[in-house]
Parts: structure tokens; C-alpha cells; sequence
């Protein structure tokens, strides 16, 4: 069997070459074949979604849709794919309730639709009683081993809670709150994250959850962190619009404060994803996401601090000078005091604010922020400093800046 | 006389709940409603317009990039803009490729279980009581083998989307002049491989499978007709002529083709749960939803076009080509379904090679403060429509007509049924227990729940004609 340390490394860097499935199937199969680990029973629920869940883990290869139907899960309801309809379809999932009780798992795909008492939102006739989803999952709760929220929706509310939220949206924690969530965001989830995830319950039990009760394995670092165009936000390269070379920090990219793997990972069998692509990170696996990322194609905040004000036009400079990842702390912790949340909702109504990190984690991170952040301060009063006195720019300097801007115009924001 | 609830249909996305009622062993009157509101168009009020296609996309994890292409069709006729040539070609295979998953899934995962017995092991098992299953057992082996292949190759076709999409669903590239993935060779090539495969598929199983039901199941071209009016938008713009793959037109009653006027678009809230004062050409009232309205069924509107009711997805749009005539029933969707996926897998091999590498894929641009603009397109499933107005950047009004709005519209204010409770109208009836035909006829529509959303503000939509 997999350590579980070999399994979260596995998690870490699976990808085309060595992926997940190929290893973690022959284990699943001899498992259950001996009958160590029985395919769980499992309901999904769908609530106020889009089905994008469903489809992306139609899209997993890792392993696929197949094998996990037939050898991972054994899916008792899933109205996507029952092949009975109506009141049998009723019957499998109220049975599977009062069989499993306490074995099956509970996922949740959509936001839990609450106005006029969830009658936004009706998802099975029991009796000749409509049930309403809300009304399903809180009936359906209590009884699960595990509730997973797959997709933004279901973990934050997601597009289906944008303001003004005309239909109640909710997160599955929001309104089961005595129970542990494991939230998978996304908009969609990767395959990776559900499957992988999926394999951890199943194996190892829990996984490390963060505040946001992500698995850690997958959303513990920010895309920024590490993506394949940060050297060039590092040398002040960027894009001028979508789709141009270099950092797309510019055209709104907010992987600076969106945790996820994509970078690594990358999308559908690993070819692709955003930035790669040309497109900013819209910062879909965020708790603030839409709303809190809104607009995309704006770009974050200029740095402000009380003796230094960095416009976005410098800040390629001003990351050159200040030394790797000042910058990017500065927005780390713009996000902590939650400025950046607040200026982003020009145009929407900010909800409620989002929980912080857990307090260790908390802790911990903002001491680090703030002994950079003072380095930052420092460094910025030597800039500024002898900056009025500069009236012509040195030859050195245009030069520079003409390797630094990707815009030869000069045309900068 | 019984009357008999289905809820939830299974297999099809979304909360769908029909109402049949059955006399003499035969569906005499039908009911559908859609019962998911979430409210899009109020929550895309306000927000920045460059945002309206990536967020509006969210309405549908299905077919993501159809949202995202009508946005841009609006966006280009608001502005003027126009996309560069290798953009459109990227923008159609985006478009291609999500559209040839849809059909591969739908055949393979939502449709295939009423027809041929599935693997043995939930969530295809339990069967239905009496599920008439008519294929012999050979043929049912084959079947099932094509369906983990099918996963498999619809997986590809996302796969494909993902490389000029950025990911898959919901793609990130698609903008007004184009697409912001730069191509090079190496891309054209693999994503050229990449489609050679998905075709061998289509044309070696899918359509094959889908003759092999029609054949076995003949009775299916009868049952399950609409009415005999079809429409399409037109799909598939090609760069600067604009002129399209899929052409638009609509047909009456079996009649000849005819041109489309969107003006002609009206719809109707008498049955939807939203108060009464928003019938009317879209461009009329403030709808406000009222769930405790008396007689309503459904959040779904009524579109009507002249004030009838129209089907369009694959079948309309192979009639109004010429390329489909064996018939209008249920079967004949699934096989116009599938001759359409080879169809754009030849389509989409052509802009492949019409894609030059270095070229610029999109154009910057800026948009204006003000505009005002409609994208009318087909999409997978039918005709799909944005209307938008902004005004300081920001969204003033949006409105979306949805495929599934148009096949799943419940009743009119003068009792005039939608396409599908007309279609249901006259099917045949085994067991009113289980119910097998009549899930047969509504998933041959293949109906999208989460697509119906409706709508709520409407700019004065110009006269369109396409």
C-alpha cells in the first residue's frame, strides 16, 4: 500500500507522466477484490449548479470517468447518469439514506439555493411533496461519513450567491455547520482535486484541510507562486493586453492571490491553463470568487503605503528594485487586511466578509508579511529619496526601461 | 384517465419535472417545468461589460464557450469590432470541440441507457420495470464497449477545447477580436492528431450506433414529433465574410425555409412563476419573480417566434441545411445529433488548416463606454441569444434566450403547449410506472436546465436579420 506521505508527493506532482490513476488503480482494485476497501456508496446532489462539476469529472483521464464509476465509487445516485427515472430514481437515493446511514458519502455540487425557504430550487417529489434542495441536504446530512462540496458553489456560493443574489445562494457550510466540509473550489474543480481528494478519504481518511477546509495538497500555494511567467513579473515584463507575451499582472491577473495548482498541474489532461493561454487568472478557486475578483481584466491595486506610491505603471520597477517577492507580499497582504476585497466589489456589493485563514496560520504569515513588508518600506524611502532631484533620465535608464516595457510605444497604463 | 409526475427526470441536466397524463395507454396531455432560479440577469446588472462572457458562461458548465461566443457576437456588433481570422477559426473550434463532447455525452451517458442494457453496477443499475431493450446481445456488448471509449474520446474533445480554451469547461480566451492563445505549428499539430482521432470515433461508432438504434427502434420516428417548426440563428461565422457554417432560417409547419427576423421574438410569462406584467417582444417590462403565482409550472419563459412555438438543435439545423430528411421524431434527433458531430469534425479539420502560426490571434482593443448590441447563434443545443446594452462600462441591461428556454417553454397565455409537451402528446405508454417512452422522447431534445434562464431586464432589441 501507499504511505500516505508517498501518496500526498504523488498528489503534489502527478501529472501526464506520472499520474495518479496508473499507480493508485492496481492498489484500489486488489484492495477491493480482497475487500479491505469497499467501493463507498455515494450520492450526489445537485443543487443550484451549472453541471460543470459533473462534466469536468466526466473530463478526468486520472483515472478516468470509468474506472471510477466501476472500480472507485459506487454512485448509487447521480441524476446525470440513473437509469431509472422519477420515483425509482426517489427510491435509490431515500434507500441508500436509510441503508448506508453513516457509510455513504454526500457530495454536493451548487450553491444551496435558500430564498422563500429553498422553493428556488426543488429537486425530488416524495408522497406527491415537492422537496426542495435545501430541505434534501439537511435531512441528508447528518446521516453521511463525509460531506464534500465540489466546485465554488457548493464550497463559497460561488457565481450562483452573485449580487445580488436574487435566489439565496449559500455554501454547503453555511448551512450545515456542525459537520466538517471538505471543500473542493474551482469553477469547475480540477478532475485531479476531486479524484484525488476522493482517493485520500478513501485510503487515508481526512486530508490536511486549510480554514477554507481545502486540502492543502492542492491549494496551499498561490498561482503566482507558481507560475511559469513569473520571472517575468520579476523582471517587469508585461503583457499590454490578453494574449500579449510576459506577466499578465497588468490585464488582471489574480493569480497573486488566488491559491490553486494550475500552474503545475495544468488543465484537461494537462495541455493548458489560463495564463498559459494568454488569459489573466480570474481567480475561480477563490472564496471571493466572482464577486471578490471582479472585474477580470482590471488589475490589482498599485501599492500604497504611507511614504511610497507605486503605480501599476512602475511596478515592474518597483519589483526589480524592492527584490524578489516584495511586491507580491505587499498583495498578499492587501488581501489579509482584505483592501483589496474591498476595492474589487466597484459595481457589486461586497457580502459577508470571508473567514481568515486559521489563526497559527494567520500568525505565522503575517509576521513573515510584516518583516518583509518593513524591508519593503526601507528599501522604497531609498528610492524615493533622491527621486525629485532625477530630472533627466540617463541614458542606462532609458535603456533599461526600453528592455523592461513590453509596450516599445512607451504607452504604458 | 391517470395523471403521473416524473420528477426527477434523470439523465438530462438539471431539476426537470414532467406532468403527463395518460388515457387508453397514451400520453394525452403534458406539463414541463424547470425548477432551478438562480437569477442571472439580475446579478450581471451592473458588473463590468468585459466581464459579462466569462461570467455569464457560468450559467452552463455544458457548453461553457456558447455563452461566451454569443457575448462576443454582441460585443462585436455593439463595437464594430471584428475579430482577426485566425481568431474566428480558434473562436469555431472552441466552439467545435465543446459541441462534439455535448453530443458524444449525450448519446453515450444520457441517451444510450433507455435503448441498451448498461454495465452492471450502479449508477446504471437498478433498470426500469419493463424497459423494452431490443437490441440483441452482440449488439449490446458493442455498445457498451463504445461507451468508456466515448468517455474517453469526449474527454479528447475537451481536450481540445483546452488548448486554445485554457481549460475546459468554462474556457478563458475567447474576447472580441479573437482568441488570446498565439499559435504556433507545434499546437496546429497536435490539436490536427488530436481531432483525427475524435473523428475515427464519431464516424466509426457514434453514427454507426445511432443508425443501429434507429434501426431497432423505427417506431421512434414517429413518436416524439414537435410540431414541425424548426429555427436556427446560424452557427459558425466564418472570418470577414461572416458568412456562417450552419445557415439561419426558420420553418412553418413543414414549409419552405424562410429568413430569420429576431424581431419576430416574443415571449410569454403566463404559466412561468414571474409576475404577469412582462409579456411582450423582449425589450418590455421588469420581470419579478412571483413563485406563489396561481397556475404557473415552470421558471422557464415562453419564447414564441410569431407567436408560435419552435424547436431548434441538430435536427433544425440539419432540415434548414438540407442535410437531415428522414424524419422529425424522437430517433431522428439522436441520428441528426450525431451526422452534425462528423459533420463539424470536418468542419473543424478545416480551420485547423486555415490557421496561420505566427499570425496574430486577437486584436487590442478598447471598448467603448456606451453600446449596445444582440449575438444571435446557434450552439449545441439550439438557438441561443444575448441581448446587451452598457453604459460607463458597466452592464445597463443583459438578456439571454437560451436553447432549452425555446424546446422547454411551458404553456402560452393562449394554452398553445411548448415543443416538447408537444411531442409528448401522443406517446405511447407500457408502464405508467416507469415510464420508459416518455424519457426517451424528452432526452432526445437533449434538455439543459441550467441553460433556462430567463429573462429579467431587455434593452430594446434592434430588428435582426440574419
Amino acid at each position: 500500500m501507499l504511505t500516505r506521505r508517498e501518496f500526498l508527493t504523488l498528489c503534489l506532482t502527478a501529472t501526464a507522466a506520472t499520474g495518479l490513476a496508473g499507480i493508485l488503480t492496481p492498489f484500489l482494485r486488489q484492495a477491493g477484490a480482497e475487500g479491505i476497501l469497499p467501493r463507498p456508496p455515494v450520492i450526489w446532489l445537485e443543487l443550484g449548479s451549472c453541471t460543470g462539476e459533473s462534466i469536468s469529472l466526466d473530463n478526468s483521464r486520472n483515472p478516468s470517468l470509468y474506472q471510477l464509476l466501476t472500480e472507485f465509487f459506487d454512485l448509487r445516485y447521480h441524476w446525470l447518469y440513473n437509469t431509472v427515472q422519477g420515483d425509482a430514481a426517489v427510491r435509490v437515493l431515500l434507500d441508500t439514506v436509510a441503508h448506508e446511514a453513516g457509510k455513504f458519502w454526500l457530495i454536493v455540487e451548487g450553491a444551496v439555493m435558500t430564498a422563500a425557504n429553498g422553493r428556488f430550487n426543488h429537486v425530488f417529489v416524495r408522497n406527491g411533496e415537492m422537496v426542495t434542495g435545501l430541505a434534501a441536504l439537511t435531512e441528508f446530512a447528518p446521516q453521511a461519513r463525509y460531506i464534500i462540496a465540489v466546485g465554488d458553489c457548493a464550497a463559497f456560493g460561488g457565481p450562483a450567491a452573485a449580487h445580488p443574489n436574487p435566489g439565496g445562494g449559500k455554501g454547503v457550510w453555511d448551512v450545515i455547520t456542525d459537520r466538517v466540509i471538505v471543500n473542493i473550489p474551482g469553477c469547475p474543480s480540477h478532475p485531479d482535486w476531486m479524484t484525488g481528494t476522493f482517493s485520500h478519504l478513501l485510503l487515508y481518511g481526512l486530508p490536511d484541510l486549510d480554514a477554507y477546509n481545502r486540502p492543502k495538497m492542492f491549494f496551499g500555494h498561490t498561482i503566482h507562486d507558481k507560475c511559469q511567467r513569473r520571472q517575468q513579473f520579476e523582471d517587469g515584463i508585461f503583457a499590454a493586453f490578453p494574449g500579449g507575451d510576459g506577466c499578465l499582472y497588468k490585464v488582471g491577473c489574480k493569480g497573486p492571490v488566488t491559491h490553486a495548482d494550475c500552474p503545475l498541474r495544468q488543465w484537461n489532461n494537462y495541455v493548458n491553463w489560463p495564463v498559459k493561454a494568454g488569459a489573466p487568472c480570474i481567480g475561480c478557486a477563490s472564496p471571493h470568487f466572482p464577486d471578490g475578483t471582479m472585474p477580470f481584466y482590471s488589475h490589482l491595486p498599485g501599492i500604497k503605503t504611507r511614504s511610497v506610491r507605486v503605480s501599476v505603471a512602475k511596478i515592474g520597477a518597483a519589483a526589480a528594485a524592492l527584490g524578489i517577492g516584495a511586491v507580491a507580499t505587499h498583495l498578499a497582504a492587501g488581501v489579509f487586511a482584505r483592501r483589496i476585497h474591498k476595492q474589487y466589489l466597484d459595481g457589486t456589493k461586497p457580502g459577508d466578509p470571508t473567514p481568515p485563514e486559521n489563526l497559527a496560520q494567520v500568525k505565522q504569515e503575517l509576521d513573515d508579511l510584516i518583516r518583509r513588508q518593513n524591508a519593503l518600506l526601507s528599501e522604497a524611502r531609498k528610492i524615493e529619496a533622491p527621486a525629485p532631484r532625477r530630472r533627466r533620465r540617463s541614458l542606462l535608464k532609458r535603456l533599461i526601461n526600453f528592455w523592461r516595457t513590453e509596450d516599445k510605444t512607451g504607452k504604458d497604463e | 384517465m391517470a395523471r403521473k409526475i416524473l420528477f426527477p427526470v434523470t439523465r438530462i441536466h438539471e431539476p426537470m419535472r414532467v406532468d403527463v397524463e395518460i388515457e387508453g395507454g397514451r400520453v394525452t396531455d403534458a406539463w414541463v417545468g424547470s425548477h432551478l432560479f438562480r437569477g442571472w440577469e439580475q446579478m450581471l446588472v451592473g458588473r463590468d461589460i468585459r466581464d459579462a462572457a466569462l461570467f455569464a458562461q457560468r450559467i452552463c458548465g455544458i457548453c461553457s464557450s456558447a455563452h461566451a461566443v454569443a457575448e462576443a457576437l454582441a460585443l462585436q456588433q455593439a463595437t464594430g469590432l471584428a475579430p482577426t481570422a485566425n481568431g474566428q477559426h480558434l473562436t469555431n473550434l472552441i466552439l467545435a470541440a465543446d459541441t462534439i463532447q455535448n453530443h458524444l455525452r449525450h448519446f453515450y451517458l444520457l441517451t444510450m441507457p433507455d435503448y441498451a442494457a448498461m454495465p452492471d453496477t450502479p449508477p446504471w443499475t437498478p433498470h426500469p420495470a419493463k424497459h423494452d431493450l431490443r437490441l440483441p446481445p452482440q449488439a449490446t456488448a458493442a455498445l457498451q464497449d463504445h461507451l468508456s471509449a466515448a468517455i474517453n474520446v469526449s474527454a479528447l474533445a475537451h481536450e481540445l477545447m483546452a488548448m486554445f480554451g485554457a481549460k475546459a469547461p468554462h474556457q478563458q480566451t475567447i474576447l472580441v477580436t479573437g482568441v488570446t492563445r498565439q499559435i504556433d505549428a507545434d499546437t496546429v499539430k497536435a490539436a490536427t492528431a488530436l481531432l483525427r482521432e475524435i473523428r475515427y470515433f464519431v464516424e466509426g461508432a457514434h453514427l454507426p450506433d445511432a443508425q443501429l438504434l434507429a434501426a431497432h427502434y423505427p417506431d421512434y420516428r414517429a413518436i416524439g414529433k414537435s410540431g414541425g417548426n424548426f429555427m436556427s440563428y446560424g452557427m459558425f461565422p466564418a472570418p470577414v465574410t461572416g458568412q456562417r457554417a450552419f445557415k439561419a432560417g426558420v420553418v412553418t409547419g413543414g414549409g419552405p425555409v424562410e429568413p430569420l427576423d429576431a424581431s419576430l421574438i416574443s415571449e410569454d410569462v403566463r404559466y412561468s412563476w414571474y409576475r404577469d406584467a412582462s409579456g411582450g417582444p423582449p425589450g418590455a417590462a421588469d420581470t419579478v419573480p412571483d413563485r406563489d403565482k396561481p397556475d404557473a409550472y415552470s421558471w422557464t419563459k415562453a419564447p414564441r417566434y410569431k407567436g408560435l412555438a419552435f424547436e431548434s438543435g441538430p435536427l433544425a439545423r440539419g432540415i434548414l441545411n438540407g442535410e437531415y430528411r428522414q424524419g422529425t421524431g424522437a430517433i431522428d434527433r439522436l441520428v441528426a445529433r450525431a451526422q452534425e458531430a462528423l459533420k463539424i469534425c470536418r468542419l473543424a479539420e478545416s480551420w485547423l488548416a486555415q490557421l496561420v502560426p505566427g499570425q496574430p490571434t486577437v486584436r487590442p482593443y478598447e471598448l467603448p463606454p456606451i453600446g449596445e448590441g444582440a449575438g444571435l447563434t446557434d450552439v449545441m443545443r439550439g438557438a441561443l441569444g444575448h441581448w446587451l446594452k452598457f453604459a460607463d462600462g458597466k452592464i445597463l441591461h443583459h438578456q439571454i434566450v437560451t436553447p432549452t428556454t425555446w424546446k422547454f417553454s411551458p404553456r402560452d397565455a393562449r394554452g398553445q403547449r411548448g415543443p416538447i409537451e408537444q411531442a409528448l402528446v401522443g406517446t405511447p405508454v407500457a408502464d405508467p410506472g416507469s415510464l420508459v417512452e416518455v424519457g426517451r422522447v424528452i432526452r432526445s431534445f437533449d434538455p439543459c436546465f441550467t441553460c433556462a434562464v430567463h429573462v429579467i431586464n431587455a434593452p430594446n432589441a434592434k430588428p435582426l436579420i440574419i
